[in-house]
């Protein structure tokens, strides 16, 4: 027969201070172990929105990332011709061939210097990348020193409000607008247009061609299309996986983190629940004793204090959820390496993640509850109830 | 000290418990060292450049390459005695998370500019010199992958496309710790004749004969080419080095704010054993206290007792992570270059196990130390 749970509720609340104690062990390392998982999440969720399934980005064969890459004028003029390429609404294709580095500007509030992308790219942009979205001013124009900021690094760089001049390159360029891409590392780029820039940048070279297929299932068709064309050294990448991958040295970086230090913080809360549970189980010798007598059987006590423990460290877990919380969308910056540049982006609490912060609990609370709890469970009733 | 076997028999009457209180104080402890060595290592690597050394790099960003020609021009620039130059050849060993840095340099002047920061046999030196497709790499970096010098290692190249292949000609010691071992350095030449249409230096080093003279040596190169076709930007190498680290973004905030969350959360876990001890002791005290303990020493018992626990944890745990980073070699991968726990950590630490100490005991301490003895004598049968 099963002891009701009202019994181990009704016990936890005897001790207040010692549980809450517990609990509250349990909630910082949940809190951590949350916030931890936020932050590699948001990184990972910044570039994976960056992409889109039907898009292709093409980059010279082996570069693996846009700053390694080069492309030239008349190989990415047969890129774009390709017949799998979806054409806009003027029947022009939609590809976008960019150029992309990273500049040094300004940082705001007299701050250090920032890497930020800068990308130049051409009309049919927007139709590529369907979700920009200009917040603020308008869009750069064609054949005009003007350039649109990222709504998530503009607050970061000096003179990035619309109507500024950001400098670089030896010339000034009008902010004419501030663009929002659905969260994703765009909003951490400056871009323009892609013959405006190029000059200044690189010199005769795109870095990368990006293109809208006609359907996402052509994508194997123009991977195969471009390997075998001779006069093309260019491999083709699916959008969104090219930018998830960008994330591969921070994601290792903070998964390792988070692995290593919620780990130990574990242990240690495992070694409180323990010692909490060993106190409880002894203080009630005499409680086991008559449930024992009264024909609960020791698997039964077992249990019940399996899940005194569980409980305890549910409720510990949800308050370590209630705690990380609020850092959900909180941005923060760092760099992403494989683009040498500044990517802001924000903590994104998931409800996957909360789920693996109460498992986490329970699971800490069950390994800190088994050994007190057998202990409570092979009492020998003769001595106990003395 | 007369009071030594009682504190010692209050400690082991529950083993088990002290056991693992000591033990979560020793984690909470190798963890706060952790982080917090993460932090000291990153402004180790911060200072690690010389003030007497500049680096030119675009005015652009560190990414866009330099002609050749500035290297003269650099060279006449007054108060600059030597000049080098490097490029980052972005590669990787077998698979892209084998990556390290890896510097594309003009090896003579390269080795003659930091021949005081690395330690390389001289027959090593002359035999990297003499063969372009030789490479040196740092002692850590040989024994990660269990290389062997006189061993060919082909590296697939990110920035310079292909395939490249280098013979290990010699191992360097880093004289500061915090000098990067995990580290390979090949010849200029290598990359440039492979590519000779686009490659051209990443950024020079100057060696300054006045290193006061930094400032105005800095005014002058970015004056001399502010209307070339690369306009530059001069600055030392402890400020080059420094923004890398900048780069990281608010590492040491997370860290300590990490940090601090472990401390609490087993400031609770120690504090709570600890009242749990001292509440099943309630009788203990009053017969104490009946035989003639004043409220003074039962004060101190307690808190010894609790000191035992936090400093007991905190030797294992300071010492454990002092220790293991030590004979590991631990550098997370290259990143952390002469990782290791520091005076002032531990002394940090130490002192977080004293405030460990008070806070835990001071509650049950006071609760003994006022308790009366016919109150607490009451719940004896």
């Amino acid at each position: 027969m099963r002891i009701p749970i009202v019994y181990n509720v009704r016990s936890l609340l005897r001790r207040p201070v010692s549980s809450a104690m517990t609990a509250l062990g349990v909630a910082l390392v949940v809190g951590v172990f949350i916030a931890m998982l936020a932050l590699a999440n948001g990184f990972r969720m910044a570039l994976v929105r960056t992409g889109s399934r039907d898009n292709v980005l093409v980059l010279r064969r082996g570069a693996d990332s846009e700053l390694a890459s080069g492309i030239g004028r008349d190989n990415a003029a047969i890129i774009a011709a390709l017949p799998q390429v979806a054409a806009g609404a003027d029947g022009r294709p939609l590809a976008s061939p960019e150029v992309f580095t990273p500049v040094s500007l300004a940082g705001s509030g007299g701050g250090d210097d920032r890497l930020v992308v800068l990308r130049g790219v051409s009309a049919q942009a927007f139709e590529v990348r369907r979700n920009i979205r200009i917040v603020a001013g308008r869009r750069f124009q064609q054949g005009r020193d003007e350039v649109i900021v990222g709504s998530a690094i503009a607050p970061r760089l000096a003179n990035s409000a619309v109507g500024d001049t950001i400098r670089f390159g030896g010339r000034g360029w009008l902010v004419a607008g501030h663009f929002s891409s659905a969260g994703s590392s765009f909003e951490s780029e400056v871009w323009g247009e892609n013959e405006q820039l190029m000059p200044v940048l690189r010199g005769q070279f795109f870095q990368v061609v990006a293109l809208r297929l006609r359907s996402e299932a052509m994508y194997d068709e123009v991977s195969r299309v471009l390997e075998d064309d001779r006069r093309l050294q260019v491999d083709a990448h699916r959008e969104s996986e090219f930018y998830a991958s960008q994330s591969r040295i921070l994601r290792v970086i903070l998964n390792f983190m988070a692995v290593f230090v919620t780990g130990i913080m574990a242990i240690g809360a495992v070694f409180g629940a323990v010692n909490t549970m060993y106190a409880a189980v002894a203080s009630r010798t005499g409680e086991i004793a008559v449930l024992l007598t009264l024909g609960f059987k020791p698997r039964s006590i077992l249990a019940s204090f399996l899940v005194e423990a569980a409980f305890l460290s549910l409720v510990g877990g949800l308050a370590g959820c209630l705690v990380a919380l609020p850092i959900n969308g909180l941005v923060t910056s760092t760099t992403n390496w494989s683009s040498f540049s500044t990517v802001a982006f924000s903590f994104l609490v998931t409800p996957r993640i909360l789920l693996y912060g109460l498992v986490f609990a329970v699971v800490m609370g069950v390994l800190g509850g088994y050994f007190p709890a057998r202990r409570a469970a092979r009492l020998p009733v003769v001595e106990a109830i003395r | 000290m007369r009071y030594f076997h009682l504190v010692w028999a209050n400690l082991t009457r529950h083993k088990r418990r002290t056991v693992l209180t000591t033990a979560s104080v020793a984690m909470a402890l190798f963890l706060f060292a952790s982080l917090r060595s993460v932090v000291t290592t990153l402004r180790a690597s911060a200072a690690v450049g010389s003030e007497s050394r500049m680096i030119v790099q675009s005015a652009k960003a560190i990414v866009f390459f330099l002609p050749m020609s500035y290297r003269e021009r650099l060279a006449a620039v007054p108060g600059v005695e030597a000049v080098t130059w490097a490029n980052w050849f972005g590669g990787f060993y077998q698979e892209p998370r084998n990556f390290f840095a890896t510097f594309a340099a003009d090896a003579e002047s390269y080795l003659d500019m930091y021949s005081s920061d690395l330690e390389l046999p001289s027959d090593q030196r002359e035999a990297f010199l003499r063969e372009r497709s030789a490479c040196i790499v740092g002692q850590h970096l040989l024994d990660r992958f269990g290389w062997r010098v006189g061993q060919n290692v082909t590296l697939q190249g990110t920035i310079f496309p292909g395939d490249w292949t280098f013979t290990i000609r010699g191992a360097y010691h880093a004289v500061d710790p915090a000098f990067s071992e995990d580290a390979m350095v090949i010849h200029y030449e290598v990359i440039y004749e492979r590519n000779p249409q686009w490659v051209s230096p990443g950024w020079y080093v100057l060696q300054l004969a006045d290193p006061s003279r930094a400032p105005a040596v800095a005014a002058a190169v970015d004056s001399t080419f502010e209307n070339s076709v690369e306009p530059t930007r001069t600055g030392t190498e402890r400020a080059f080095n420094s923004n890398f680290i900048t780069m990281w973004g608010n590492v040491s905030f997370l860290m300590n704010t990490i940090g601090m969350a472990v401390v609490f959360a087993i400031l609770l876990v120690a504090a709570n054993s600890m009242m749990l001890s001292a509440r099943e002791r309630t009788n203990e005290v009053g017969v104490l206290k009946a035989v003639g303990f004043t409220d003074t020493h039962l004060f101190g018992l307690v808190m010894a007792e609790a000191s035992a626990i936090a400093l007991g944890g905190a030797a294992l745990g300071l010492g454990g992570a002092k220790a293991l980073y030590a004979s590991t070699g631990f550098s997370a991968m290259g990143f952390l270059p002469g990782f290791d726990v520091s005076g002032g950590t531990l002394a940090l630490g130490l002192g977080i196990a004293v405030l460990l100490a008070l806070t835990s005991g001071l509650v049950p301490a006071v609760a003994a130390a006022r308790l009366s003895a016919v109150q607490a004598l009451r719940h004896v049968e």
